[in-house]
């Protein structure tokens, strides 16, 4: 036996890699339409969320490098109890230039004119904006403000009520000319001047409204300019604590760009979340295909391994494709998502308080390609691994099944599959355990949407309806054909269809919330500021118009002196203190009645419905004041009633739907207390429509110019206008879903078309007509089409009647649009693409079809 | 003369059902180095089972597979893959190309898996020598059965193998054609002085050959 190698365990098999890439590729080359499609599954997940990774960042940048103009200034001051000598001392001693500003939520009127608008008053000083600049029309009037008595008026309002520079407003007390319309000032958004637009009217001037009252909602700001290299966290350091004791708080320009990016940053979250379902459902596709894929290549990998490839070369050949398909889907997506980007700012605009500035931002770029990779190789692996247990046998038996891979390796990899999801959600969320819970739920929609479509499958199979025609019955038996991906596709189409139909229940619940709380016979207009002698006044005003006097809520504002045992200044003083600090310096507007409203639930304790007269005060607690300032049922607290201590404690704990367009109270006081304090009113009534509404506001503010009227009626139609645009934003993102549903479901259905020929072939050989096979082509992508939206229907109901009873905590009444228009339509789309895809099949004779698919 | 490969009680069974199924019993027989060796059977004999053993595509559940002076049963999957590829060359009757490649590349893969420089070179050769030059860079989809079966025989040589194992090499050609291939295959193995062995039910090729082993319901056919 010489001449033959004596112990081939010592020998080596000499394949570069070089040669597996090359394999890789010649294999590849023949199916590269198929890879292609492969691809595109997961492109429009990875563009979703490169565009919202990298819109991100651009943003981010941009808030971060305008932070100065988005503040206007280096630092700022700011309180909203009148400014005390022992502010004002500090203020004086606080390095750089300071600018003041007051400002106030009121009504604005027109002298010559009809007509009353909620505003927000500004009243500047001259020379400010430090940095960033007043965008006004005419120009020159943001450079001149403060000059003259003019003031500047937002745009809209402008618009709205058709005003010109010269034209006068009138503010409470003070009547004074338009200089010009106010078009951008630093930090503004369009959403956030909708409900209260801004009018900036010199410092000096305020005083002269006389709007400034007791219980009046105002702050206070000090903008300050210091040198350029200023150490402002020294300042913060040596300042804030005594700024802090004059209860003021100081926030430097980077605060507040920190504050505004974070604000963005949780939105951008949940966008991210909506592009990674995309993502995921192509990578469900991935796995799709690459299992059909797979298996039609066996019989390659058996000839491979017969001529001397060791399993883990013909494995690793499919691999290289695999990654490959991963690498040019996220290389494509990139790009795409780079490119989509900038359709944002169109979508979002109105909401972003500073002028992009595009840059290149690396890590979603490379985020975009690594996500391409990792998860084509992460959903392909199980199918991939197929190909190690293919034996070299299966070159002289054909139909030679492989041995399956085992149990435990395949929970291990789905295991990893999840533990890999749960990291990039974590990385995309920066919330381990919010991600968790996403990846879990999401899990158990995959998990629910397999077992009933599985059930379903089943439960067809057992009563197959044999009764019926030839063609409804082969068009229902394709569903279980060797090959079949009935499974994929109803997931495909079940969570894009779960996703669409999810938003809109959702949206409607929401708007329905709004529209309820608009039917219901309560308040629609809520008048603040009232002073304690125009209470009788104000309801003669209202009750010649046929309106009542819903209610009239005496409010008296008050401070924190004493926490249990401990004083406002010692827990401020106390690092470790782990209560939330804004309750500390915060101006508590307080109530005092003898009953629960309807917004209310006692949660603990006993309500006091009076007071004795005798020892501390019994008042009742919102739970989130209860949790921030960590006190319980019995424990005391000390008010500063504007000057005067008062000892209560907590005699119950509340629960409060902050939600409903009512008034409600953190701290609630039992009548017989508060009676002689210095208070002020709020009076609510309700106008039976838009008109009669605006002719009382004239009315009332002609009257009493210190009263802010709040019409509930346009505060809700903003509100609609903003959840609208918001929900734009998603539907956009959901898009991404619904497209990715179409691209593997186009995948599925050409991955399939394979077995469909073979079988219509041999129908039509049998004598079918083109025209029998396209019937029973049309019933089975009916049956898929129907059964995937249908349950992805159901789910979603399920889902957002979850929501309501656990989240919003709503009735909740489904819309028809999922059943009427989503479900019908995601059916038709499923028939058109499946029909449009066998349409060549059916048109071609049996032998040219036969040997143009080299079946 | 040495034995190139040596079947000791070979027994080989399948599950079907619930009974196992006995394919081979009590196999035993060796090739000499540079002989030719027909294996026929009628189907079902377990012709086709007993040529998977003996290139260790499969491994036998009793008995002993020696080739090449390696015990098979005593080696996993990918040293028998490599031995394959170091001493063994196959012709299938269902030609077994690999459909994505060229005759060329198909040609030239038993030798890249070696590692070997110049692959496509000796490929270009041998598939001069089977008459294909002017079909290199053909797919198989686009040859005759016949021209398939060439670029076969020019893979199964490509790697100079020691033995040659030829499963019904002409059951997918017509008659013709099948005795063209045949001669090739005789030709070619002369030449590089291979031991072959046919897996065939047509006597009249298995009679070309020095040895005749019959097999019948598994068992060989005294």
């Amino acid at each position: 036996m010489d001449g033959y190698p004596q112990n081939i365990s010592k020998v080596k098999n000499r394949a570069s890699v070089g040669w597996l890439f090359r394999m890789a590729w010649r294999d590849g080359r023949a199916s590269l339409r198929r890879l292609l499609l492969f691809m595109s599954s997961i492109v429009l997940g990875i563009a979703a969320l490169v565009a919202i990774q990298h819109f991100g960042l651009t943003l981010e940048a941009n808030i971060s490098g305008q932070s100065r103009e988005l503040m206007g200034a280096d630092y700022l001051v700011d309180t909203d109890a009148t400014p005390g000598p022992e502010l004002l001392d500090t203020l004086a001693q606080l390095p750089g230039v300071m600018k003041r500003e007051v400002n106030f939520a009121s009504m604005l009127s027109f002298p010559d004119r009809s007509g009353t608008r909620l505003v927000r008053i500004r009243g500047v000083e001259s020379g400010f904006p430090f940095y960033g600049s007043l965008v006004t029309e005419p120009a020159g009037a943001g450079m001149q403000f403060g000059a003259s008595r003019g003031a500047l008026v937002d745009a809209t309002v402008m618009t709205q009520y058709a005003l010109e520079p010269g034209d006068s407003i009138r503010i409470g007390r003070l009547t004074l000319p338009i200089s010009g319309s106010l078009v951008d000032a630093p930090g503004n958004t369009q959403v956030s001047t909708s409900v209260a637009p801004a009018i900036w009217i010199p410092y000096p001037l305020v005083e002269a409204t006389g709007l400034i009252q007791v219980g009046s909602r105002v702050e206070y700001n000090f903008y300050f300019q210091v040198p350029p290299g200023t150490e402002l966290d020294a300042i913060y350091e040596r300042w804030d604590p005594s700024l802090d004791n004059a209860q003021a708080d100081m926030d430097l320009h980077t605060d507040t760009s920190a504050r505004l990016g974070r604000r963005f940053n949780n939105v951008g979250r949940f966008l991210k979340l909506v592009g990674f379902i995309a993502l995921l459902l192509g990578c469900l596709g991935i796995a799709s295909s690459v299992h059909i894929y797979m298996r039609e290549k066996r019989a390659s990998i058996a000839i491979l391994k017969c001529l001397g490839a060791s399993r883990r070369q013909s494995m690793l050949i499919f691999l290289i494709q695999i990654a490959g398909i991963g690498l040019a889907g996220g290389l494509v997506g990139t790009l795409l998502g780079l490119g989509l980007q900038a359709v944002f700012p169109l979508l979002v605009g109105e909401f972003l308080p500073v002028t992009l500035q595009w840059g290149l931002h690396w890590e979603p770029l490379v985020l975009g390609v690594l996500l391409g990779i990792g998860m084509a190789l992460l959903f392909g692996i199980l199918p991939l691994l197929s190909g190690w247990f293919v034996s070299p046998l299966a070159v002289l038996r054909v139909n030679l099944k492989p041995t399956g891979i085992s149990k435990r390796v395949t929970a291990a990899i789905l295991l990893l599959i999840l533990f890999v999801l749960w990291g990039v959600t974590s990385l995309l969320l920066e919330r381990p355990l919010r991600a968790l819970w996403f990846v879990l739920g999401l899990a158990v929609v995959f998990l629910v949407l397999t077992l009933i479509a599985w059930g379903i499958m089943r439960g067809i199979r057992k009563f197959f309806p044999t009764g019926w025609g030839f063609e409804a019955r082969q068009g229902l038996q394709n569903l279980f054909r060797p090959n079949n991906q009935t499974l994929v596709l109803v997931l495909a189409i079940g969570i894009g269809t779960f996703l669409i139909s999810t938003l809109y229940f959702t949206q409607d619940m929401l708007l329905a919330r709004a529209q309820l709380e608009d039917a219901r016979p309560t308040a629609n207009l809520i008048l603040l500021d009232v002073q304690p002698e125009q209470t009788e006044a104000v309801a003669g005003v209202i009750r010649p118009t046929g309106m009542e006097v819903l209610e009239d809520i005496p409010i008296v504002t008050m401070r924190l002196l004493r926490i249990k045992d401990r004083t406002v200044e010692a827990l401020r003083a106390d690092t470790t203190a782990t209560l939330n600090r804004w309750i500390l310096s915060h101006e508590f507007r307080v109530t005092y009645r003898d009953s629960l409203i309807p917004s209310e639930i006692l949660r603990e304790g006993e309500w006091a419905s009076s007071y004795s007269g005798q020892g501390p005060v019994p008042i009742s607690l919102s739970d989130n004041v209860a949790r921030d300032a960590q006190v319980g049922v019995g424990d005391t607290l000390v008010f500063n009633v504007q000057g005067v201590p008062m000892e209560t404690f907590v005699s119950s704990i509340r629960e409060v739907d902050w939600g409903r367009m009512q008034l409600n109270f953190s701290v609630v006081f039992p009548p017989g207390v508060l009676e002689e304090a210095p208070r002020f009113h709020v009076i609510t009534t309700q106008a039976s429509d838009a008109e009669r509404s605006a002719r009382l506001q004239q009315a009332l503010v002609r009257s009493f110019p210190n009263i802010t009227v709040l019409d509930i009626r346009q505060l809700l139609g903003v509100v609609g206008d903003i959840l609208n645009k918001i929900s734009w934003v998603i539907r956009f993102m959901a898009f991404f879903s619904i497209l990715t549903g179409l691209v593997v479901l186009l995948g599925a259905v050409r991955t399939s078309k394979y077995q469909r020929i073979r079988e219509s072939v041999l129908l039509r050989t049998l004598g079918a007509t083109g025209k029998q096979v396209l019937r029973v082509a049309a019933l089975e992508y009916l049956f898929l089409g129907a059964i995937g939206s249908l349950l992805g229907v159901f789910l979603a109901l399920a889902a957002t009647e979850l929501l309501a009873l656990g989240v919003f905590e709503l009735p909740f009444r489904p819309s028809w649009v999922p059943f009427g228009v989503v479900f019908p339509f995601i059916t038709l789309l499923v028939l058109t693409i499946g029909l449009l895809n066998s349409r060549g099949v059916v048109k071609s004779p049996p032998l040219q079809v036969l040997r143009r698919e080299g079946v | 003369m040495s034995k190139i490969l040596n079947v000791d009680q070979l027994r080989k069974t399948y599950p079907s059902g619930d009974q196992e199924l006995t394919v081979l019993e009590d196999i035993s027989f060796a090739v000499e180095t540079g002989t030719t060796f027909a294996i026929v059977g009628p189907s079902g004999s377990g012709k086709t089972t007993l040529l998977g053993l003996c290139a260790g595509l499969d491994k036998p559940d009793e008995g002993r597979v020696a080739l090449c002076g390696e015990d098979l049963t005593l080696l996993d999957e990918d040293q028998r893959a490599l031995l394959r590829n170091r001493e063994v060359g196959f012709i299938f009757q269902n030609f077994q190309l690999l459909p994505t490649l060229t005759a060329l590349e198909n040609v030239s893969l038993p030798l890249e898996l070696r590692g070997e420089s110049g692959a496509a070179d000796t490929a270009r050769t041998l598939l001069s020598k089977v008459g294909l030059a002017d079909r290199l860079h053909h797919y198989p989809s686009q040859l005759s059965g016949g021209e398939q079966q060439r670029v076969a025989l020019a893979r199964a040589f490509a790697n100079r193998p020691s033995l040659l194992f030829a499963d019904e090499p002409t059951g997918n050609l017509d008659d013709e054609t099948g005795s063209r291939v045949v001669e090739l295959l005789f030709d070619l193995n002369q030449e590089a002085g291979t031991t072959l062995v046919i897996v065939t039910h047509d006597m009249d090729l298995a009679r070309r050959c020095h040895q005749i082993l019959k097999l019948k319901g598994g068992r060989v056919q005294v």
